[in-house]
């Protein structure tokens, strides 16, 4: 499904690469995390996979579509739930995402049924005429998610969606991602909640300074790790106790 | 086409909803423009409402002193108040407290009359019509008006007053040496010999369109020029617009949509032409309908209405393409915002909405043929005072349809370039 092979990546003004000669690849349907420490390299590879981040070297396909000759078809293919709430805080939650699905071709009918369909399932029909700003975090995390599926893509990439949010809203979140996963979407993630990981994902990839460090079911890579109770534990024996501050 | 639509109606939608920035939008070209035309209305009238309080000194007490006092009188421009002393008057024009102090010296009647009677009889004797003579001859000294300024007083006033004086005193000098050649010559004193009536007269040709002359007034000038200065305002609003979509993640959210970003800038073109046409509606407005009520001159925009609708959408688009290219550049509102208004006021300084295109330095002309206000005013100016048609207009209406084509494209490559995948 996502075939990556040597990407880098360097930004101009920094002084080591972000992401560092990685391969991976993602099959269809999987639920995969990527993981690691704050700077590790996660968000800028989603953002490459994304198209927002031109890679130094190396290349990517998704779908058997690469990302330089089928930037569009890629596009279309793909939904993408970044870190920040990315809507407009004065309009409501049904003009947002009308507006975020009518990029994606949709219109009309169709469109206003699913807009209506998944307010529903992630309990926010009653809002979706009030103004993103005063929403919650939970809710506005939960329109967030929405706007980008509302074209059902093939590849879902969540830039840690759950991420200050309280457990009801966490829950909802995870519980329509699975549901999600089971009608075909492939669903590569990023997060920091170890223990979400370690029960969501069918496959996990840890990840530091830019290097693939390890990848596998996470039962597997606690098994693999001896005295490891946990995903918790494997990662903090690969990546360390020392803190990741960076600027 | 849908998803320019789409875009469109998300532009209107957060328009809409930011209510008070809508009337910051509308409301404030309104004001602009009633408080400009209000203040220079009277620069433009020949028969003004105020007049200006000056203040005479008279040392002569004769008929020279009498006539500047009574020309500057008629002139329904001045308010004369006559003071004892030079001292005061001075003191009381460097304090601010006047305009001007005019202080005629002594003996000036007197010394004008001997002066001339003096050259007249010189004259007439050479023509040996009289003897001269020349023990009567004496050394008259040179008389001097002075003129008090208050030092803030502008320059173009200045100018204007001190030629309306050295205009008088000219007639009166000749007067005088009329005069005295009548007395020389006839000794009857009511025989008309000379004709003392200027000769040489001007007239103001102004254009003619069906059988009316046109006159411009303060509102035909200021309308078009302060209307102008309005719609290239839309380039802050429409530059913070485009920065805030960067911070707050939608334009992220957009790039990895399937739109590209002409798309999105087409959908905000199309809205705010809408609001610059509004606008330029409701100022159009206020000229034909309001300042008739405020004591002004009627904008007159009969038969001209087409085309000074064309003139607003191509100048609106202009003043989109650079709102478009500066929301596209800057990173924050704090670049665009403080940025946009003062290139704007710079925009509107070289596009001679301010002081005309035609007294500034050679080097500003030239810089001012590349304002795209200069090039909007222009055509206004066409429309509204000189009575042009399309085809007149037409260079310029071009200009400014390139010049947001050229600022729209660079916008586009710009952020092709920044944001390449």
């Amino acid at each position: 499904m996502i075939q990556i092979d040597k990407i880098s990546k360097k930004y101009k003004t920094a002084d080591v690469f972000s992401v560092s000669n990685l391969d991976l690849n993602i099959s269809e349907n999987e639920i995969f995390g990527l993981l690691g420490p704050n700077g590790a390299g996660k968000t800028t590879l989603i953002s490459i996979l994304c198209s927002l981040v031109k890679p130094t070297s190396g290349t990517f396909s998704i779908n058997g579509l690469n990302y330089q000759q089928n930037k569009n078809e890629l596009k279309q293919l793909i939904g993408i739930v970044p870190q920040e709430y990315a809507l407009y805080p004065t309009l409501t939650a049904f003009e947002n995402l009308k507006y975020f699905g009518s990029m994606y071709g949709l219109h009309g009918k169709t469109l206003k049924n699913r807009i209506n369909q998944y307010l529903e399932i992630l309990g926010l029909s009653q809002f979706a005429n009030k103004k993103i700003d005063t929403f919650s975090g939970g809710m506005k995390r939960r329109i967030n998610l929405i706007a980008s599926i509302l074209h059902e893509p093939k590849v879902l990439f969540l830039d840690e969606p759950t991420v200050g949010v309280d457990v009801q809203s966490k829950n909802v979140i995870i519980e329509f991602l699975q549901n999600l996963n089971k009608k075909g979407t492939t669903i590569i993630y990023t997060s920091h909640h170890l223990n979400e990981a370690e029960t969501f994902c069918t496959r996990v990839a840890i990840i530091d300074h830019g290097k693939l460090i390890t990848k596998g079911k996470p039962a597997d890579l606690i098994s693999n790790h001896e005295g490891a109770h946990n995903l918790e534990d494997v990662f903090l024996r690969l990546t360390g106790k020392a803190l990741r501050d960076h600027a | 086409m849908r998803k320019l639509w789409a875009s469109a109606y998300k532009e209107y939608l957060l328009l809409i909803k930011d209510f008070g920035g809508l009337v910051v939008l509308f409301i404030m070209p309104l004001v602009l423009i009633i408080t400009i035309t209000i203040i220079q209305d009277s620069t433009f009238k020949t028969i003004s409402d105020t007049t200006i309080p000056i203040l005479i000194v008279d040392n002569d007490h004769g008929t020279v002193a009498q006539t500047i006092q009574d020309g500057l009188a008629n002139s329904n421009t001045f308010q004369i108040i006559v003071k004892e002393n030079e001292t005061i008057a001075r003191d009381l024009v460097f304090s601010g407290k006047y305009q001007l102090a005019i202080i005629i010296p002594e003996d000036l009647s007197s010394d004008l009359e001997k002066k001339v009677n003096q050259n007249v009889e010189g004259i007439i004797a050479q023509f040996g019509l009289e003897d001269e003579d020349k023990s009567k001859k004496t050394t008259i000294p040179k008389k001097e008006v002075k003129l008090y300024f208050d030092p803030a007083t502008q320059v173009s006033f200045k100018s204007s007053v001190k030629n309306g004086i050295d205009k008088m005193i000219s007639k009166i000098e000749t007067q005088s040496i009329y005069k005295a050649f009548q007395k020389q010559i006839s000794d009857d004193p009511s025989e008309a010999i000379f004709e003392t009536e200027s000769f040489i007269s001007f007239k103001e040709i102004l254009p003619i369109v069906d059988d009316e002359e046109i006159k411009p007034n303060s509102v035909q000038h200021n309308v078009p020029a302060w209307t102008l200065f309005a719609i290239f305002f839309i380039i802050v609003p429409l530059s913070i617009n485009i920065v805030k979509e960067k911070s707050q993640g939608t334009f992220v959210r957009l790039r990895t949509n399937p739109v590209s970003y002409a798309t999105v800038l087409g959908g905000k073109t199309l809205i705010y032409l809408c609001v610059c046409i509004i606008q330029f509606i409701l100022m159009l407005a206020v000229g034909v309908y309001l300042f008739p009520i405020m004591g002004l001159p009627t904008l007159d925009v009969s038969g001209r209405l087409p085309l000074l609708f064309l003139v607003a959408i191509f100048s609106g688009l202009a003043a989109i393409g650079l709102g478009l290219l500066l929301g596209t550049i800057a990173k924050t509102q704090e670049q665009s915002a403080p940025f946009g208004a003062t290139f704007v006021v710079i925009l509107a300084a070289l596009g001679g909405v301010w002081v005309p295109v035609f007294i500034m330095p050679k080097f500003m002309q030239t810089l001012s043929n590349i304002s795209p206000m200069n090039w909007g005013l222009n055509a206004f100016y066409d429309v509204f005072l000189r009575n042009t048609g399309l085809l007149e207009i037409l260079p310029e209406i071009s200009l400014l349809f390139l010049f947001f084509i050229i600022t729209t494209l660079i916008a586009i490559v710009y952020n092709e370039k920044k944001n390449a995948v």
